[in-house]
């Protein structure tokens, strides 16, 4: 397959899993907030910092109050991760790799984007809110569904599905790291009062609370939590998980040998991690940055390898 | 819904006689029409909307900045076309694309032609889509234009005639078969009463096409489909055809050409040889060694694979001579000469501006004629005289005085009209037909082609960038049962 299109298809997956990400994100929080006695402001700050906007935000916003941080996630159509932005780049890479897409998927990516914008209103609606959000982000499901039963699984799908894990397995590292800093000890006062809700707010947040309960069974808290989210291969969102899913993707490609040995770092690190003693030594930050790191040298084999060349 | 006050006077309707009766063989096309009411029709064209909307079905227009997807204009009822008609149509169609190969190939070797005075010398040496670069060729086949897109009308005294030939890089075909489609989802008791021929064969005819064409006899050979990218405005129709050959839809930087003189294209395993390129962008823009050296949409070295004869390329770089409008009113002595055979479809009446006793009877009548460029398309710089102010016709006239060579003039033709769903009603709307013809070792006419529609009032202007709409065009073979 051409270059261009692989670039196309690992960037289509990318971004159609921001788009649902940032929806995820948004939705979840929202409905915490219901939760919480008093409002807690901090919560949106959270959001901001987990997608890694706080240059592009503030500058603009000033402050990260419920309306703006939503409207930046949302609709902003300057946040390049914004879920509008996000869905308009899915649908222009598949514009550019229709040939490849099973026409259906190509329709629905189409109507994901028309929803979108045409509807970016409820998203500032705390009633509609909810029912926007979930609808894009099953939309997302529908999309991934679609290409996993209709597509080839060849090269093609490969690349989107790497494009796909990596973005999945930057997502749960930013989510972990921006919880530890508020729940672990040390964190905000106001936080720990309610940490049992904040942590199952992080599981919810990767949609990964059902299958914490049925895995791990102790009700959510601290060190469990951050051992599921990164080593419980089992669990979709889990690190672990996404670095086993882009291996087996590699594994089918043509002149795989550098992109494997830069995952084989990044999954071994994962692996022999010891997240007790890496919270006991108040380390966990570090070692979150060494993964992210590793996942940036993994999308720069890919693409020295198959898109650069 | 009534069509009794369709107003007919002075029109050639397609579906109706100047009685306001259907046309012998279209009684239950008009009889459906009647029975349906503006409502059901209404919701039969927001279906079709909705669905254009989702397939994603869409144009370009370079003057809107930024909105690079406009939707497909469409109109859901047919354009209604009697086989037995059809049959001559493509038989004239054949014969013309034939001759215009032949005459291609002709210019750029041997020049028999102009040696025996059929047409003048002058007509090659101030074309300016003759590429020298082409002369000596002799591309497979013998074929130079291998994809046509021709444009026909049918003026108000019935007949068929050629408006002019594409033979550069023709649009069109994608929207034809998506039409198709539309009316079966949106209309489908329309197809109850009759037997219409399919359209599904063009992309299996394409790919037979361009595989004759092939610099090395494969089965499977690797025919890709070179396109501008997404923001040209024709992007959709690529990507549509590329998904039907099962092509890879290509762009100029995607494609090197190695020392070896072989194309090749770059994918994730290396560089693969391509050997047959359906090109969709200009000559001029093919290969910024030898034209433009400026382009960054095409291939540097693609001439010279094509010349070494390594690469196919439909169409052959140089065919457009033929798509000049002067060289167009050539065309029935070129049928004459090339084939001894009697054209079958006229040409449009026209004038050559470049004859000074013809010049100067369009210089006269400019308010009764339609003044082309000899050298565009997509219907930009017309002038159609009875409808322009003088300030437009005496800019015309200077033009045509400082550039003789770059205008011709043809009688208008009121284009023959077909009923069209309007705001509350049917009306008669302006029509054209383009069908698409194919030529490689064998040659395919569609079954009937894209009918463009001037969706304002007793415009003739059709194309779709200047507020032109479509129709599915129905070649129909006879009844049901």
């Amino acid at each position: 397959m051409l270059s261009r299109v692989a670039e196309q298809l690992y960037w289509f997956g990318r971004h159609i899993e921001r788009a649902e990400n940032s929806a995820r994100l948004v939705a979840v929080n929202a409905n915490l907030m219901l939760d919480l006695p008093r409002p807690f402001q901090r919560i949106w700050a959270n959001v901001i910092d987990i997608s890694g906007s706080n240059d592009l935000f503030y500058p603009s916003y000033g402050k990260a109050d419920e309306d703006c941080v939503l409207q930046f996630m949302l609709s902003d159509e300057t946040n390049p991760s914004s879920m509008l932005c996000c869905v308009r780049m899915a649908r222009d890479n598949a514009r550019s790799s229709r040939e490849i897409l099973p026409p259906e998927a190509w329709e629905t990516i189409n109507e994901l984007y028309l929803y979108v914008r045409d509807n970016a209103v409820l998203g500032t609606d705390p009633g509609e809110r909810l029912g926007y959000l979930q609808r894009v982000i099953r939309y997302c499901q529908q999309v991934t569904g679609m290409l996993f039963g209709s597509m080839g699984h060849g090269s093609a799908y490969s690349f989107k599905r790497i494009g796909r894990n990596l973005e999945r397995a930057d997502m749960s590292t930013r989510i972990i790291d921006v919880g530890c800093v508020n729940l672990l000890p040390g964190g905000d006062d106001s936080a720990t009062a309610y940490a049992e809700l904040l942590w199952l707010n992080i599981l919810n947040s990767l949609g990964s609370y059902q299958i914490y309960r049925q895995h791990v069974k102790v009700r959510p808290y601290g060190e469990d939590v951050v051992e599921f989210l990164f080593k419980y291969v089992d669990a979709p969102r889990s690190v672990l998980h996404c670095l086993e899913e882009i291996r087996t993707c590699l594994l089918r490609l043509p002149g795989n040998e550098a992109p494997l040995q830069t995952l084989e770092l990044a999954r071994n690190r994962v692996k022999a991690a010891d997240i007790a003693q890496l919270l006991e030594q108040d380390n966990l930050h570090g070692f979150i940055d060494e993964v992210q790191l590793g996942l940036g040298n993994i999308h720069a084999q890919v693409e020295r390898v198959w898109f650069r060349y | 819904m009534n069509l009794d006050r369709y107003p007919l006077a002075g029109l050639y309707d397609e579906l109706l006689t100047p009685q306001g009766r259907a046309r012998p063989g279209l009684e239950r096309m008009l009889t459906t029409l009647q029975e349906l009411s503006y409502q059901e029709l209404a919701a039969c064209r927001s279906d079709a909307e909705q669905a254009i909307a989702t397939m994603g079905i869409t144009f370009t227009v370079y003057s809107e900045a930024g909105n690079i997807d406009r939707q497909w204009p469409y109109d859901v009822i047919p354009r209604p076309i009697l086989h037995s008609e059809w049959k001559q149509v493509e038989r004239g169609l054949v014969q013309r694309l034939t001759a215009l190969n032949l005459f291609i190939g002709d210019v750029y070797n041997d020049q028999r032609i102009i040696r025996d005075q059929v047409v003048p010398a002058q007509l090659l040496h101030t074309s300016k889509n003759f590429r020298k670069e082409c002369q000596g060729m002799k591309p497979a086949q013998g074929v130079w234009a291998h994809i046509c897109g021709t444009d026909l009308v049918r003026g108000s005294d019935g007949v068929m005639y050629v408006l002019e030939d594409n033979l550069r890089v023709p649009s069109g075909v994608s929207y034809m078969l998506e039409n198709r489609r539309l009316t079966k989802l949106a209309f489908p008791e329309l197809f109850e009463n009759y037997s219409v021929r399919r359209l599904g064969g063009y992309a299996i005819h394409l790919f037979e096409t361009l595989n004759s064409i092939s610099p090395r006899p494969l089965d499977y050979p690797e025919i890709v489909v070179l396109t501008p990218g997404i923001y040209n405005s024709a992007y959709f129709e690529h990507s549509f055809l590329a998904r039907q050959l099962g092509a890879e839809l290509v762009e100029g930087t995607d494609l090197v050409v190695g020392d070896d003189d072989c194309v090749y294209m770059k994918t994730i395993a290396g560089l693969a040889p391509v050997d047959v390129v359906y090109r969709r962008i200009d000559d001029l823009f093919l290969d910024p060694e030898v034209f433009r050296n400026d382009s960054v949409l095409g291939v540097p070295g693609i001439m010279r694979a094509w010349r070494n004869g390594k690469v196919g390329l439909a169409n052959a770089p140089g065919a457009g001579v033929a798509d000049d409008k002067l060289v167009y009113t050539y065309v029935p002595d070129m049928i004459r000469y090339y084939l001894d055979e009697d054209p079958l479809l006229p040409n449009v009446p026209s004038y050559r501006c470049d004859d000074d006793q013809q010049r100067r009877h369009v210089l006269a009548n400019l308010d009764k004629l339609v003044l082309k460029p000899a050298n565009e398309s997509g219907g930009y710089g017309i002038v159609i005289g009875p409808q322009a102010s003088r300030a437009t016709l005496a800019q015309v006239a200077q033009r045509i005085k400082a550039d003789p060579r770059g205008y011709i003039a043809q009688l208008p033709v009121n284009l023959s009209t077909v009923p069209t769903l309007c705001d509350g009603r049917i009306e008669p709307r302006h029509v054209d037909l383009r069908p698409f013809v194919l030529q490689g070792d064998d040659s395919y006419v569609t079954a009937g082609g894209l009918t463009r529609v001037a969706l304002t009032p007793g415009s003739l202007i059709v194309n779709s960038s200047q507020g032109g709409g479509s129709k599915d065009t129905w070649v129909i073979a006879g009844g049901r049962n």
